[in-house]
């Protein structure tokens, strides 16, 4: 069942500089109980496409469709909004010791969230909803630890916290924005294995925003590539990973020192991002790219499925047996003859 | 680690190394209250020519170590000598000539560099402060080192904030090869950058090792990363070397069960490895280092802990079977293919 459906999504924000283009046209689907990773670099527009679906980019230019259960998120009134912020979408930021209010003791913080959606529910109830949901995060004595402030919290012990919050109206869909980012491997590994535990007795559907393909290759099930505000590559974890077809996503993988290639050279991608002020022209990648042809320096390519079942999309000129070679020195016998549209 | 060595082969050796900071406590009465074991009875040996991986997690000392070998901080006890020679009680003065030979990357290109002045006076500054070259020269050789780490040169007279990230890092490189050190210390120099950029910025590394013989003494706490460049590893935790050895052996036989489980917990960018892996949850955090723990600093979350390992701490030795570069700190070192994945899973997560 899908539970989010983005349609053709445009963010862009006025500056003193010129306009920044975030976002351009992204679409995407998530199904209840699924995971999709949103994977891209610096300004890649991941996190302002997420902040844009939950009314947090104030003052940006918005236009296009976000279908949640049925109502159009963008369509929806501030009033509205809150209602759906929180209680049916949650949000776990990066940086857990900004997110939390560091003169409120942290349970307090958890109970107010839930006094906020529902009044029913008295002080004494909601402290007790917040030790346990501390308990199923698996911070040790919490009926003692719900009093304590967040600076008394380990990073690791705040971002439970945080997904305790995020856990406490039981969302229909959790966005996490690079939520372990901050921490340690030790304790990242802790809170992805709590992430995915929660997820399976929850069923709760997940975007996770991360520009660490490891996270992703753990708690993925689609992968959606983001280049300068557009969605470069849209699969399954396992093609992403396997077979790839856009030259950004290889880019990436081949830039990860891996075992494999431990000692030998990295292959980097040349170059940097684009400004998203002054956008090259065509394809947005085409000044990096390796595979590069004169229709690429034209027209900007469209999302376009390349695998049988059309589940694999691609944003490239290059045709779809592309996939299968995936090799850097095979580029040369690709001639402008073979970029044949899908 | 040391005695595997010539004496000639030996850049940077560093014998018992300790550094204590004091907590202090009292609004107008200062005293002491307790100690920071930032690094406690730490011995390593950087060989020439090569890069010696240092990994940790947050408080596991690794930086203060990389400052204590720079000579930045003076250190509680313990040597450290530099190219044959003891530099840890040197004078600033004294001190001068050997800042020349180590230099230091940092993680942040964008607080490493002041934003108000051109890049080429940034390059240019060490040979200001050692007055090795003035005018037109220093111009012309901060030229060169733009052009030989890939800046264009032409963009001397631009300021930090008019180039990316990654060419801020590169900046950061350029300054520290300007006096054309012997050890360049990195200090997670590639963490804040995008995946495609950091492998530009770590191939960089590799050619300047390769064209001036430089060693590395490279902190980070990606374990990718690291074992891309490094030669030789050590693991530190709670300000101690768990585990040291060439990179071999310490990915692939790890024998301290820290290690095995900092391993375990790195996400590989292949889903039927994250798949296939059975990772270790270790339990709790990482201790306070004012107050560590008896014993083996691990034991507390160690799988494998038993009560020997809260009495007596474990020295660094080389462990049944393993070559005589491998050291491991630990009373009941991981075989060849133990889990511990079924004994680390604590009852709470």
């Amino acid at each position: 069942m899908t539970l989010l459906e983005v349609t053709d999504l445009t963010v862009s924000f006025a500056t003193a500089d010129g306009v920044v283009r975030a976002v351009r046209g992204v679409s995407f689907e998530v199904e209840a109980g699924r995971t999709l990773g949103i994977v891209g670099e610096s300004g890649s527009g991941k996190t302002v496409l997420t902040q844009t679906l939950l009314g947090l980019t104030p003052g940006a230019e918005v236009t296009g469709r976000a279908l949640f259960d049925g109502a159009d998120l963008l369509a929806l009134s501030e009033n509205e909004m809150r209602n759906v912020r929180g209680a049916r979408i949650a949000v776990i930021f990066q940086d857990p010791l900004t997110s939390l209010h560091p003169l409120y003791r942290v349970g307090w913080q958890i109970a107010e969230m839930i006094r906020a959606h529902d009044k029913s529910v008295s002080k004494k109830q909601a402290t007790e909803r917040a030790v346990d949901l501390l308990r199923r995060v698996g911070i040790p004595r919490p009926e003692q630890r719900v009093h304590d402030y967040p600076h008394q919290f380990s990073g690791g012990m705040r971002q439970r916290a945080m997904i305790a919050m995020a856990l406490a109206l039981s969302p229909r869909l959790i966005i996490a924005d690079e939520p372990t980012t901050a921490l340690d491997a030790t304790v990242q590994a802790q809170i992805i294995d709590l992430l995915l535990r929660l997820q399976q007795e929850s069923g709760t559907a997940l975007i996770m925003i991360t520009h660490d393909l490891g996270v992703v290759a753990d708690i993925a099930d689609d992968v959606m590539v983001m280049y300068a505000g557009r969605a470069a590559e849209k699969a399954s974890k396992r093609d992403i990973f396997y077979s790839p077809h856009h030259p950004y996503t290889k880019g990436l993988l081949e830039s990860i020192p891996s075992s494999s290639a431990a000692g030998g050279r990295l292959r980097p991608i040349p170059g940097s991002p684009p400004s998203l002020i002054n956008l090259p022209s065509g394809c947005k990648f085409h000044p990096r790219c390796a595979y590069v042809m004169d229709r690429c320096l034209a027209e900007e390519p469209l999302l376009r499925p390349v695998s049988r079942d059309g589940y694999h999309a691609s944003a490239c000129w290059l045709p779809a047996q592309v996939a299968a070679v995936a090799d850097a020195e095979t580029a040369g016998a690709f001639g402008p003859e073979g970029s044949v549209a899908g | 680690m040391s005695t595997a060595a010539a004496d000639d082969d030996v850049l940077v050796r560093v014998e018992h190394l300790v550094k204590y900071f004091p907590v202090r406590a009292g609004a107008l009465i200062r005293r002491t209250v307790g100690q920071v074991h930032a690094v406690d009875d730490v011995s390593l040996t950087i060989p020439r020519g090569k890069t010696l991986g240092l990994v940790g997690e947050t408080g596991s000392g690794k930086s203060t170590l990389a400052r204590c070998v720079a000579g930045l901080i003076p250190v509680t006890s313990g040597r450290v000598s530099f190219d044959g020679r003891d530099i840890t009680g040197l004078s600033h003065g004294a001190m001068r000539p050997v800042r020349r030979e180590i230099q230091m990357i940092f993680q942040d290109p964008y607080s490493s560099l002041n934003p108000r002045r051109r890049v080429g006076s940034i390059i240019g500054d060490p040979f200001a402060i050692h007055k090795t070259a003035t005018g037109a020269e220093r111009k012309r050789l901060v030229q060169e080192l733009m052009e030989r780490v890939g800046l264009n040169p032409e963009h001397y007279n631009r300021f930090p904030a008019e180039f990316s990230g990654g060419q801020r890092q590169r900046i950061g490189v350029a300054r520290a090869l300007a006096l054309r050190p012997k050890l360049i210390i990195c200090d997670e120099p590639v963490s804040a950058l995008d995946v495609s950029i950091q492998a530009q910025v770590l191939n960089l590394l590799a050619d300047l090792q390769q064209d001036y013989g430089l060693s590395y003494l490279f902190i980070a706490h990606d374990l990718e990363v690291v074992r891309h460049v490094s030669d030789s590893v050590a693991v530190m935790y709670l300000g101690r070397i768990g585990e040291s050895g060439p990179k071999e052996q310490v990915y692939g036989s790890p024998r301290h069960p820290y290690t095995v489980a900092l391993l375990s917990a790195a996400p590989a960018a292949d889903p039927e490895a994250a798949a296939g892996r059975q990772r270790i949850i270790l339990a709790g955090d990482v201790p306070s280092p004012i107050d560590p723990p008896s014993g083996c600093r691990f034991h507390p979350r160690c799988p494998k802990a038993r009560a020997l390992c809260g009495e007596q701490e474990p020295q660094l030795e080389v462990k049944a079977d393993d070559p005589a570069t491998h050291l491991t700190a630990c009373h009941f070192p991981v075989e060849a293919g133990e889990n511990l994945a079924a004994a680390g899973r604590s009852e709470l997560t």
